[in-house]
C-alpha cells in the first residue's frame, strides 16, 4: 500500500489539518510562489461516477501547481465495461501516474484501492460512506472565516440521514474541544444513530440538539451548513415536495440569526437557499467550493512532497 | 445415560454453547476428518447447565479462527496417551480474513473478489467486527 492516501476524513490528525490549512493559506496569499511544484508531476482522476465539481477542482488544483492530469470520466469509457477490476486498473495507472483520485459508487473502494496503489491514493467519493476533500474543505472554510474550529456551534439543516458530506464532517469536527451541534430534520431525515455512536465514541462530551424547526436551532449558530433533500430518496414525491420546502433557507429567515454566522453548502444547491441569500455576506458556499480547490492544492503537495509542502 | 470413551489421542472439544455444536462440526470440515468424531449435544454441565462437546480421535489442524468466531468460550483439550497436554481457549479473533461475509451490499467486496473479506473486532464484549473497506459493523 502506498504510504500517503487520504482515504478517510479521520486519516488526518487536527494537527495534520492544521498543516493543510496553514499551507492552503500560503498558497492563496502567494500562488506563484506555488506554480511550479508539482512541474513533471502526473495526477490521475478516476471517477467512475458523475461528479463535476470535485473533479474539475482536482483537476484545477494540480494545473494550478504546474501538473499535469490523465483522467478517466466515467465507468462506461473505461476497461472496467471490459470486465476489469478495481485492483488491476489502479495497480495499471499507478505505473503511469504519480498520485491517484478516486470516486467510485461502492463503499471502501478507496481502501481497498490504496492497498494496490504503488502511488498515493485520495478517495474522492465511495459511494455514501466518505468524502473526506469535501470535509478538508468544510474544516478549511470554517478555519478561515471563524480562525477556529473549537468551541463552535454548527447547524446542520436538511437531509442528516443520507447526507455523506454531513457525516463526514460531524465526526472529523467532534474531535475539537467544545464544539456543540444542532441538528435540524424532519424526523424521517434525522442523522442515524450509527453515526450519533461514532461522534460519541470519539469525543463522548459532545453535546446534540436536534429539532425539526429551521428557527429554533440558529439564534446561537456559528456556522449554518445545509444540505439539499435527495428526491432519489423518498418513494414518494409528495413527501419529497414536502420536506424540500421544508427548509428553504430565505433572505427573512436570515433577518434573525447571528450576523457573524456563516452560512455553507457542499453545492449542488437546488431550492434549499433562496438565490436572494446569495448576495448576504454571510452566504459563503460560493466561496467554500473555491476554497475547496486550494486546501486540495495543499493536499497534493502534503501528499507528495511531505509536511512543508516544498519541491515536488 | 448415553456413554462415550475417552480418547487417548486427538482433541476434546468442551464448553461450546449448547445449539453450536454442529455448527462447529459443519464449519471445521470435520464431517471429512477421516476417523472418528462424536458429537454430545445438550450435555449436562456444572458450569454452564448444558454444553455441546465435540471428541476428535486423531490430530488435525483446527482453524482457531473459525472455532473462535462460532464458540470464543470453548475449551481445546488437547490429548496425548490419555492425558490433557495442552489446554487453549481460542477466544474471539481479532481479524477474520474471508470466513465472513461483510453484510453491506454496497460494500466494495460485494464486487471485487480478488479481494478476501476482511473483518476487524472493534468490540469484544458486544462481539461486533466492522468491514475493513466500508466500516460496515456487524455482530457475531
Amino acid at each position: 500500500m502506498a504510504a500517503n492516501c487520504f482515504l478517510g476524513s479521520l486519516d488526518f490528525s487536527p494537527e495534520d489539518y492544521d498543516v493543510l490549512f496553514s499551507l492552503a493559506s500560503q498558497i492563496i496569499d502567494s500562488p506563484s510562489s506555488y506554480a511550479d511544484r508539482c512541474a513533471g508531476r502526473l495526477m490521475a482522476t478516476l471517477f467512475y461516477e458523475p461528479s463535476t465539481r470535485t473533479r474539475l477542482s482536482f483537476e484545477a488544483a494540480m494545473l494550478r501547481l504546474g501538473g499535469a492530469v490523465i483522467s478517466v470520466a466515467s465507468a462506461e469509457s473505461s476497461s472496467v465495461a471490459k470486465g476489469e477490476s478495481l485492483g488491476d486498473t489502479v495497480r495499471t495507472v499507478g505505473g503511469y501516474a504519480d498520485l491517484i483520485v478516486l470516486r467510485h459508487p461502492k463503499e471502501g473502494a478507496a481502501v481497498l484501492a490504496a492497498e494496490y496503489s504503488p502511488v498515493p491514493v485520495i478517495n474522492g467519493g465511495d459511494g455514501a460512506r466518505e468524502h473526506p476533500t469535501q470535509t478538508l474543505t468544510d474544516l478549511f472554510t470554517i478555519h478561515r472565516f471563524k480562525g477556529r474550529l473549537d468551541g463552535l456551534t454548527v447547524a446542520f439543516c436538511g437531509d442528516l440521514r443520507y447526507g455523506r458530506t454531513v457525516h463526514s464532517l460531524v465526526k472529523a469536527l467532534a474531535r475539537y474541544p467544545d464544539v456543540r451541534f444542532v441538528l435540524i430534520s424532519p424526523p424521517e431525515l434525522l442523522l442515524p444513530e450509527k453515526i450519533k455512536r461514532e461522534i460519541r465514541e470519539i469525543n463522548p462530551d459532545v453535546e446534540f440538539t436536534e429539532t425539526a424547526r429551521m428557527e429554533d436551532g440558529l439564534e446561537r449558530a456559528d456556522v449554518l451548513y445545509m444540505t439539499r433533500i435527495q428526491k432519489e430518496r423518498f418513494f414518494n414525491e409528495e413527501d419529497y415536495i414536502k420536506l424540500r420546502d421544508t427548509y428553504i433557507l430565505t433572505a427573512d429567515k436570515l433577518r434573525a440569526v447571528p450576523t457573524d454566522m456563516i452560512v455553507m453548502h457542499p453545492l449542488p444547491r437546488v431550492t434549499e437557499i433562496d438565490c436572494a441569500v446569495d448576495t448576504d455576506p454571510r452566504a459563503v458556499y460560493f466561496e467554500q467550493a473555491r476554497l475547496g480547490m486550494f486546501a486540495r492544492m495543499a493536499l497534493i503537495l502534503y501528499l507528495l512532497t511531505g509536511k512543508e509542502g516544498g519541491d515536488a | 445415560m448415553l456413554r462415550v470413551d475417552r480418547i487417548t489421542s486427538g482433541i476434546v472439544l468442551d464448553h461450546i454453547q449448547p445449539g453450536q455444536g454442529l455448527k462447529v462440526f459443519e464449519r471445521l470440515g470435520l464431517r471429512e476428518a477421516g476417523y472418528p468424531v462424536a458429537l454430545l449435544m445438550n450435555v449436562t454441565s456444572s458450569k454452564m447447565g448444558r454444553k455441546d462437546i465435540i471428541k476428535i480421535s486423531g490430530t488435525l489442524d483446527l482453524d482457531l479462527t473459525m472455532l473462535g468466531l462460532l464458540a470464543p468460550d470453548a475449551t481445546v483439550n488437547c490429548i496425548e496417551n490419555g492425558a490433557v497436554t495442552r489446554k487453549v481457549s481460542p477466544g474471539l479473533p481479532e481479524q477474520v480474513v474471508g470466513l465472513i461475509e461483510c453484510k453491506n451490499p454496497r460494500c466494495i467486496t460485494t464486487v471485487e473478489r480478488q479481494r478476501a473479506y476482511v473483518l476487524v473486532l472493534v468490540n469484544r464484549a458486544a462481539k461486533e467486527y466492522e468491514c475493513a473497506y466500508c466500516g460496515e459493523r456487524t455482530r457475531v
